[in-house]
């Protein structure tokens, strides 16, 4: 059934050559200098000009938060939206407009907290929408009080004793939600940054990217064990397809699954070679789980990278083929004629 | 056989009651539509608990199916019944109050056993006591009757026993001269798949049938006469179906896709399946995973250019208040319909209320306005809903529709509209970018532009902090935000420049005005005109637009030396038009998941006409 939208969803876009200056809006940029913020909002700007969509077809939705005003410094459609329910805007606007590309911006509270909900669904549902949630394992807009990615015993506003609840761990609950795409990288890494960007983007279906964030006000350092020069190598294994898991500075150490528990071997004392570690297969969800579940365990390093890539059904789409499969069986709508239809008499 | 005497009624009001697993609304609706299809004019009130499936027997689980028909205007579901058919003893101590004196009671004597009794709380049979003497009782063993009927199929009993209220529709039909043939051919429809069932409920309707005909017991049969309705096509719509329609037809014809974002909430529900239905009109529905999703994706839908819709009941508003201010602020068209029931908090699903009206005016944090359109028929909510739309559209606003469980599931005979004179609600995109601002308002409507994502040289965001005028940067300047308090309220209060005059049913002034919204139409018609029909003077407004309201009702007001507004909630629209008009008002409330009776205003009016 044709609307007032096709002619514009259906417009084909002019051959524009974009350059990251051209997603930069004209508003000043308010995050506290130092934010990790600014390293993304730079990466994404970066890349967009490589992702092949018009700037004009592109909505990015957020809650509420730091992470969240992201919408105002791109030069693209945005909505600003209400706490923790971005994931749910986007939603409708994705099923209303499967032509557009849709972002949505959140962080460990607005997406974790309060925004839980919406998020797991919209995971399972596998709409083509980008999810970008800054972790900084804090509530930053608010000040300071702890998020449910904090550590258990985490001192803050609202915690003067410490916290009392186990950290959610992000990627292991979008792959519990039956994500389609579940990846981690830094925003003190910025080329790992744009290749996760570029991956998701080019996914077909939800992308769940965390990012890991500095808040330098409000919880400074909490990542600096995997994104500082002098830590990352020893406590960082980067995940790459059909790749070994090997790290440490001097690639001397990998990750070898001891029955369903990876371990870490040295590569050095001769008992275990490179053939013996545990291969990445981007394709296989036992093995993401496996992968994420080393992300709080204390002996093993932080995994990063994606850990899961793979091709399912969207929402959208299924959504359309319902449309063009009744049209098909019965006919376009017709109004008139339903009006009229059913058990009607006439008086005279 | 004794001769059968014909008797010609105006009007009849039955009410079928049995268990919520016994198919009294089943029954109800069929002996609707085929009165609907005979031609008299008629209105509905369906009684149903809110639980599923009751233990059989039990009080608690009665379902009641109330019609009201005739051959003069029918406005209400009736203030009581003539005839009461009640398939076991806790149908009828539920319902006797609700039966005249001297009505006809039918009874399904099976349901009179000493373990029905005992559920019901009766201490004796009140089929053998005497305590029904005031009535016209008859006794059908409709269970043992549909059983034989059925003996030679070697069908289950659970089966046989879920056939007999087939049994009762028949007898009904019989009894009041209608046509069997629509039961016929919707059974054959609805069962095609169940062949045995088909053959079965067939053979029971026209037992029933027959039965009538050949029973010593019934000596009188009723005609009941065409009404005069206005010349024209109709079909019987439940006030739910006639918003899925409305909400579909105003899309249409604003050339806009429907998208509903909305999740199950009794009494709504039906809104989403009938709308669910449509795909090959390209509407779009999602079932959220909450409330808020449903309003939220909807909020979405709308900021990609598609009619967004979210429908609901009171609980379902309440969670979606949140997102009511983010509509507000980001001035996008969106449709809340609230299908209201009783509250407060989980209230009572299954029974009418019509107590949400201050929450639809005063809601949400902040100034933050909202229209307000509510329908007053079952068949009204098809143009409710239409003007909803058009007004979300015009405004660049999100309104609500206000129904109620009772105009949602009653039904009456509706003159369908000729669609093609419906009238052209479309809006247009904005697409030039040629000095567009985001927040730059027309002059008249002080409405925004509406500019799509895919739309070229138009890249803006939007959102739910306070706007700058004109651009709609986030601004926290003092004197920008109080003027956009002020223009967001003078967008809404500037509708009242759009929606048609109040009109006063009666004398233009007088003694006293009875003024009420949504579903107390019909009762209050209904007393107002009885009262007139001795001579009496009182008039009659009702209002359809609520927010604002149209630009004469003062003037009416103040023309009468009472105002009496009956209304199903504590004194709202009261409240209302005190605070507004400083006018006296008269409250008159029922608040017992129930209509008025027409009776109950019409006490009222002569109280206040004697002084």
């Amino acid at each position: 059934m044709s609307s007032l939208v096709d002619e514009i969803a259906s417009k084909p876009a002019e051959e524009k050559k974009y350059s990251a200056k051209d997603f930069q809006s004209d508003q000043d940029v308010r995050w506290c200098p130092g934010c990790g913020d600014y390293s993304i909002l730079a990466q994404t700007q970066r890349v967009m000009p490589d992702v092949g969509i018009p700037r004009h077809k592109m909505v990015f939705v957020s809650g509420i938060g730091c992470s969240s005003r992201f919408p105002y410094y791109m030069e693209t459609y945005g909505i600003h939206g209400i706490h923790g329910r971005a994931t749910a805007i986007a939603s409708g606007l994705k099923m209303a407009r499967p032509d557009l590309s849709v972002w949505v911006v959140t962080g460990d509270g607005d997406g974790l907290s309060i925004g839980g909900n919406h998020l797991i669904h919209l995971l399972r549902r596998n709409l083509d929408i980008k999810v970008l949630l800054f972790n900084n394992q804090i509530y930053g807009l608010t000040k300071g009080q702890y998020s449910p990615t904090s550590e258990k015993g985490k001192i803050t506003k609202s915690t003067p004793l410490g916290s009392l609840d186990f950290p959610f761990n992000p990627a292991s609950l979008a792959l519990g939600a039956s994500a389609s795409f579940v990846a981690r990288t830094m925003d003190r890494d910025p080329k790992h940054m744009q290749t996760i960007l570029k991956r998701a983007a080019a996914h077909h279906g939800t992308a769940f990217v965390e990012i890991y964030q500095n808040c330098n006000v409000f919880n400074d350092g909490a990542f600096f064990k995997f994104t500082e020069k002098d830590s990352k190598d020893e406590n960082v294994v980067f995940l790459e397809h059909q790749k070994p898991l090997v790290f440490g500075k001097e690639r001397d150490k990998g990750i070898r699954l001891n029955g369903f528990t990876p371990e870490v071997v040295s590569l050095k004392d001769g008992k275990f070679s490179v053939n013996d570690l545990l291969v990445h297969n981007e394709q296989d969800t036992t093995l993401s789980f496996i992968l994420s579940d080393m992300t709080y365990k204390p002996n093993l390093p932080r995994p990063v990278g994606i850990f899961l890539s793979e091709d399912r059904a969207c929402y959208e789409d299924e959504m359309m083929k319902q449309i063009s499969s009744a049209t098909e069986k019965r006919g376009s709508g017709d109004m008139k004629k339903l009006l009229n239809s059913g058990e009607t008499w006439v008086i005279n | 056989m004794a001769e059968k005497q014909t008797q010609s009624l105006d009007e009849v009001t039955i009410r079928f009651a049995g268990d919520s697993g016994d198919g009294m609304q089943l029954t109800g609706t069929q002996f609707t539509n085929t009165t609907a299809l005979f031609g008299n004019d008629l209105s509905t009130l369906p009684d149903f608990p809110a639980e599923i499936r009751a233990p059989q027997g039990t009080l608690f689980g009665v379902s009641g199916f109330q019609i009201h028909f005739g051959s003069k205007e029918i406005n209400t579901p009736g203030d009581q019944c003539d005839v009461l058919v009640a398939m076991n003893a806790a149908a009828l101590k539920v319902n006797l109050g609700s039966l005249v004196d001297g009505g006809a009671i039918i009874v399904n004597t099976e349901g009179f056993n000493d373990k029905n009794l005992k559920l019901a709380g009766y201490l004796s049979n009140p089929l053998k006591d005497g305590s029904l003497g005031k009535y016209r009782l008859y006794e059908v063993d409709i269970s043992k009757l549909t059983a034989l009927a059925l003996q030679d199929m070697g069908l289950s009993s659970k089966i046989v026993d879920r056939s007999k209220n087939f049994f009762a529709l028949g007898m009904m039909y019989w009894m009041y001269n209608r046509s069997i043939d629509s039961s016929v051919e919707w059974i054959k429809k609805r069962f095609a798949n169940k062949p045995e069932i088909l053959e079965a409920n067939t053979r029971v309707l026209k037992a029933g049938w027959n039965y009538g005909e050949t029973t010593e017991i019934f000596d009188v049969r009723y005609e009941v006469a065409r009404a005069k309705l206005s010349p024209g096509k109709y079909r019987n719509i439940t006030g739910n179906q006639a918003t899925a329609w409305g909400l579909m037809a105003a899309a249409r014809k604003a050339n806009l896709d429907l998208f509903l974002g909305s999740y199950p909430i009794t009494p709504a529900s039906d809104i989403l399946h009938e709308l669910s239905v449509y795909k090959n009109f390209g509407v779009k529905t999602f079932q959220a995973e909450d409330e808020i999703a449903g309003i939220t994706s909807a909020i979405g839908a709308s900021f990609g250019g598609a009619l967004g819709v979210t429908t609901t009941s009171g609980p379902g508003v309440a969670l979606k208040t949140e997102a009511l201010g983010l509509a507000v602020m980001v001035e996008l068209p969106l449709i809340c319909c609230n299908i209201q029931r009783g509250g407060p908090s989980t209230g009572l699903p299954t029974k009418t209320e019509q107590s949400d009206l201050l929450q639809a005016l005063y809601g949400r944090n902040g100034e933050a306005p909202i229209p307000i359109v509510a329908a007053s028929t079952p068949a009204g909510c098809f143009d409710g809903v239409f003007e909803a739309t058009r007004i979300a559209l015009k405004y660049m606003t999100p309104v609500f529709f206000l129904s109620d469980g009772y105009l949602g599931n009653g039904s009456e005979p509706w003159l369908i509209p000729d669609y093609d004179k419906l009238p052209d609600i479309s809006t247009k995109f904005r697409t030039d970018a040629e000095g567009f601002l985001p927040y730059l308002r027309d002059e008249v409507t002080l409405a925004r532009p509406w500019a799509i994502p895919g739309t070229a040289g138009l890249e803006h965001r939007i959102g739910g902090l306070e706007k700058q005028h004109l651009t709609g940067n986030v601004s926290y300047d003092p004197q920008n935000h109080e003027m956009m308090v002020k223009l967001r309220a003078e967008k809404i209060e500037r509708i009242a420049n759009d929606i048609p005059l109040a009109e006063v049913e009666g004398e233009p002034e007088g003694d006293l005005l009875v003024v009420g919204w949504g579903s107390t139409y019909g009762s209050i018609r209904s007393a107002v005109s009885r009262v007139r029909e001795r001579g009496k003077k009182v008039s009659h407004l009702h209002l359809t637009h609520l927010n604002p309201f149209p630009k004469n009702t003062g003037e009416i007001l103040y023309k009468f030396k009472n105002v009496l507004v009956p209304e199903m909630n504590l004194g709202q629209l009261s409240k209302v038009l005190r605070a507004k008009y400083l006018v006296p008002t008269i409250n008159l409330n029922k608040i017992q998941g129930l209509p008025f009776k027409a009776v109950e205003i019409e006490t009222r009016i002569e109280e206040i006409l004697k002084g």
